[in-house]
């Protein structure tokens, strides 16, 4: 028990001082600013956490931040370095929409959503795969070919949607079928009427749950805990590095592409050139803070998802970009504070 | 320009009386962990004088506090009758201490003269001169008969060659007072004999020798005093003349020990089934190596209840050997076969469920998840027996560690600590602990008692022995010729990847498998 208090203590050292660092920096840089710290903290949390409207915008930016905060996470317990969760959302999201305006219009929803939601998380994970089976098989390093995979995702579905999938006029696909959307929270609970909030963050809790049980419960994660810790010992155990790294960065590209049940599924019914804006990039912040624990993951994504919104509402008093400062600011604390990081990044570095 | 450097400290001390090192009530915590509780040594000048304890016992945390790694938190430090007030690395140079770290610090790319002035570099015109670093290392080999090639990068040299450029390095830099920390655990008999003998040209020329060792024979055969460390205390002193093997084992220990080496051989009759089908066999195996093949075409059958030992120098192909047959290299050619089966192309995996047993050379590396706790490791390589694919079963792992921890004696009994927590050899009992347990057929022992304390080793050897005797096969790859002798039905000498002798144990003497090591010609 008194272990586990250390170890307690040991993982809230780098969030912890990353909060405190980055509250700093959002002092100094309202006081610069001219305006009231203290003033501009109040407008933020009655934006947010204060109304309900406000809790419902802030549960729906983050509940694409559990996925993608998951997506990094999982290959980290493997040693990986997922940078392309990027990618990998957009590619699931696109299928995800595509198989979505394919079904057939009468499908009902018990059918239908399981069927668009697991497209988006098989195409997503298959894109995640691929870096995951490159870096077991020659080598290559997962963190440059996440980077180079994400330019190609982009890029392949701005080509699809653009010339291929497009409504006239616009950038967007055209709607999924009725019975594959996902109720708003409003419908349940009236007072989050209004807000995008829906029941992809069911999923989203669902799945953080699930990756838990999966991490620390089964014998698949104990593997990918075994080979981020240790490959030459894992291998020595007879566990395969390249089916464990494979299967990680799979899951975790399957998290990522399950961004779309948020945005395609519950939020505008069809898939939006450019609509993941970093969403998989701020992933990487979401896991780090989170410790790459599922729990942390959800507790990380919450944060982030009240500063994105509170970003909006105190953009009247001072510029959102402070936010965008203060969120960056978070991220680079913990990059620095966390012993994970390093460790991956010297391995690299260290050359295989 | 001189070549070695004068220390201050050093040069005025020679003509005084006072020892050359001298601790007081040294203590060194690290956290709520104390490593050195109250330690008082002497160290007097022109001596070789032994520090000896089990793995874990916090000698060589005393050495890197007298040689200024560590800062103590309590008790004094006196060189040449000095009190250092301030120390670290570069006071400890000053007044002539330089140590010998048990893990290399070598940038490998780079030539031994390029090494060994690395950070003090000779210069002519504001120019490097390696002409003469180059003079200097071949000054100092000559001068304490440890030649080196100075022009050969450090990459190329074999274990006991960067010891050798280890020690020359600290040689450069003028010290007078030695501190080497288990020397002689990667070099050969051989190799052993070299360093000793210019252990005692240095003390002969005036300078001073600590030795860190868990060897007692090498205590025995070059220093004139020991100190005994238990638990981070020192809990005995005494001339090594006055004292034996048996009586230092006992303090170390803190009880009775039977020394290994003392004989438990059995004839090669009394092996159980020594008709029944080879547990083991090898038949042609080739691996891969770079140029030539690193083991190359061995063949060998190792029965039921049979130890046979591999001897050689590291390098010969051993290594590489262990790690075919585990399924962490390529077979290049050839056949493995396990009671019959074959092996070869089988995944490490399957190979482990068709009952092939693997204590890795290096626990670190290959044998221990470090952060894992000591319940996880018990399982790793079989967690796919404990529950199913969706859970696995937690009560089941538990109470497999608690047995297991009991039985084997693993220290501190925690099932929770992270294996990482533990000292050398009491990981060591885990990975032995582990790959011994579930009945396998076959068990490849790589190095199993290497940097291990004697207590430690004692317990692995009656391990080894009694699942030798509930017929298992084993092939024990050793640099520890005693550990062979004492273990092995029969033992194998590996040279260049080649088998150049298979003998009985009662037929192998240290000094014939020295010779047979160093390539003489064997009989097959």
């Amino acid at each position: 028990m008194k272990a586990r208090a250390v170890e307690l203590r040991t993982a809230l050292v780098a969030p912890v001082t990353a909060l405190l660092v980055a509250l700093l920096a959002f002092d100094l840089l309202v006081l610069a600013y001219g305006a009231s710290p203290l003033r501009v903290l109040r407008v933020m949390i009655e934006g947010t956490w204060g109304n309900p409207y406000g809790v419902g915008q802030v549960l729906f930016k983050a509940t694409p931040l559990i996925f993608t905060g998951l997506a990094v996470a999982i290959p980290f317990r493997a040693g990986l370095f997922n940078i392309g969760a990027e990618g990998q959302v957009v590619m699931g999201a696109l299928a995800g929409a595509l198989i979505g305006m394919w079904l057939p219009g009468g499908t009902p929803w018990l059918l239908a959503i399981p069927l668009v939601a697991a497209a988006a998380a098989l195409v997503g994970g298959g894109y995640g795969a691929l870096p995951g089976a490159l870096k077991a098989r020659f080598g290559a390093h997962e963190v440059i070919t996440t980077i180079m995979l994400n330019f190609v995702a982009l890029a392949l579905v701005n080509y699809l949607v653009a010339t291929h999938f497009h409504e006239p006029e616009t950038l967007h696909t055209a709607p999924i079928i009725e019975g594959a959307r996902l109720s708003r929270l409003g419908a349940f609970l009236p007072a989050l009427h209004g807000s995008a909030a829906n029941t992809a963050l069911l999923w989203a809790l669902g799945g953080a749950g699930l990756v838990a049980w999966l991490l620390f419960r089964t014998p698949l994660g104990y593997e990918i805990r075994a080979v981020g810790l240790s490959p030459p010992a894992a291998e020595n155990g007879g566990i395969s590095l390249l089916r464990v790294s494979t299967v990680a960065m799979a899951i975790g590209g399957g998290c990522a592409g399950l961004v779309g049940v948020n945005f395609v599924q519950g939020y505008k019914y069809y898939f939006e050139d450019g609509f993941s804006g970093g969403v998989g990039f701020m992933g990487i912040a979401v896991a780090l803070l989170g410790r790459n624990h599922p729990l942390g993951v959800v507790l990380a994504a919450l944060l982030f998802g009240t500063l994105s919104q509170g970003g909006l509402v105190i953009n009247a008093l001072v510029p959102k970009e402070i936010v965008e400062i203060l969120q960056a600011v978070i991220i680079l604390v913990v990059v620095v504070a966390s012993r994970e990081v390093r460790s991956i990044l010297l391995r690299a570095g260290g050359g295989r | 320009m001189s070549l070695t450097r004068s220390p201050e400290g050093a040069a005025a001390a020679v003509a005084g009386a006072a020892p050359a090192v001298r601790l007081v009530d040294v203590t060194k915590r690290f956290g709520p962990i104390v490593a050195n509780r109250r330690v008082n040594l002497t160290v007097e000048a022109r001596s070789v004088h032994a520090i000896v304890g089990e793995n874990g016992a916090g000698k060589s945390t005393l050495m890197k506090t007298l040689a200024g790694v560590h800062r103590a938190d309590e008790g004094e430090i006196w060189l040449w009758g000095e009190r250092i007030l301030r120390h670290d690395p570069n006071v400890a140079i000053r007044h002539g201490l330089g140590m010998v770290h048990q893990h290399f610090m070598l940038v490998e790319p780079l030539t031994v003269a390029e090494n060994l002035v690395l950070g003090l570099e000779p210069t002519r015109g504001g120019l490097l001169d390696l002409g003469a670093a180059a003079r200097a290392v071949e000054e100092l080999g000559e001068t304490y008969g440890l030649p080196v090639d100075p022009r050969r990068p450090v990459e190329e040299l074999s274990v006991g060659e960067r010891q050798r450029v280890e020690i020359l390095k600290v040689l450069y830099r003028g010290v007078r007072i030695l501190v080497l920390d288990e020397p002689t655990a990667v070099l050969t008999p051989g190799e052993v004999d070299g360093l000793f003998r210019m252990l005692r040209t240095f003390v002969e020329g005036g300078r001073t020798v600590i030795l860190i060792t868990h060897k007692l024979d090498e205590v025995m055969d070059i220093s004139q005093r020991v100190t005994v460390i238990r638990r981070g205390e020192a809990v005995g002193e005494v001339a090594t003349a006055d004292t034996s093997p048996r009586e230092l084992a006992h303090w170390m220990v803190g009880r009775e020990v039977v020394l290994p080496g003392a004989d438990s051989r059995r004839d090669a009759d009394a092996v159980a089934g020594a008709d029944a089908e080879p547990a083991l066999e090898l038949d042609g195996v080739t691996v891969a190596g770079a140029g030539r093949p690193a083991v190359d075409r061995i063949s060998l059958g190792v029965r039921p209840g049979e130890i046979v030992g591999i001897a050689g120098v590291q390098g010969n192909g051993q290594s590489e050997l262990l790690e075919c047959i585990a399924g962490l290299r390529p077979l290049a050619s050839g056949a493995i076969r396990i009671r019959g089966r074959q092996i070869g192309a089988l995944t490490p995996r399957q190979r482990i469920e068709g009952g092939l047993a693997h204590i890795p050379e290096d626990r670190h590396r290959r044998g221990l998840v470090l952060d894992f706790s000591l319940a996880d490791n018990l399982i790793l390589g079989r967690h796919r027996r404990f529950g199913s694919p969706v859970a696995l079963a937690q009560g089941a792992i538990d109470r497999r560690a608690s047995t297991l921890i009991e039985r084997f004696d693993v220290r501190p009994p925690l099932a929770e600590a992270p294996a990482g927590a533990l000292s050398g050899g009491n990981q060591q009992k885990v990975v032995v602990a582990r790959e011994i347990t579930d009945g396998p057929a076959v068990l490849l022992a790589g190095q199993p008692t290497r940097g291990v304390d004697i207590g430690a080793i004692e317990a692995i050897h009656d391990q080894l022995r009694a699942a030798r005797d509930g017929g298992l096969g084993v092939l024990l790859v050793s640099a520890d010729l005693n550990e062979l002798l004492a273990l092995s039905d029969r033992i194998a000498v590996m040279h260049r990847g080649r088998f150049v002798a298979v003998l009985d144990a009662s037929d192998a003497s240290i000094e014939r498998l020295g010779e047979l090591m160093l390539g003489a010609e064997g009989t097959e």
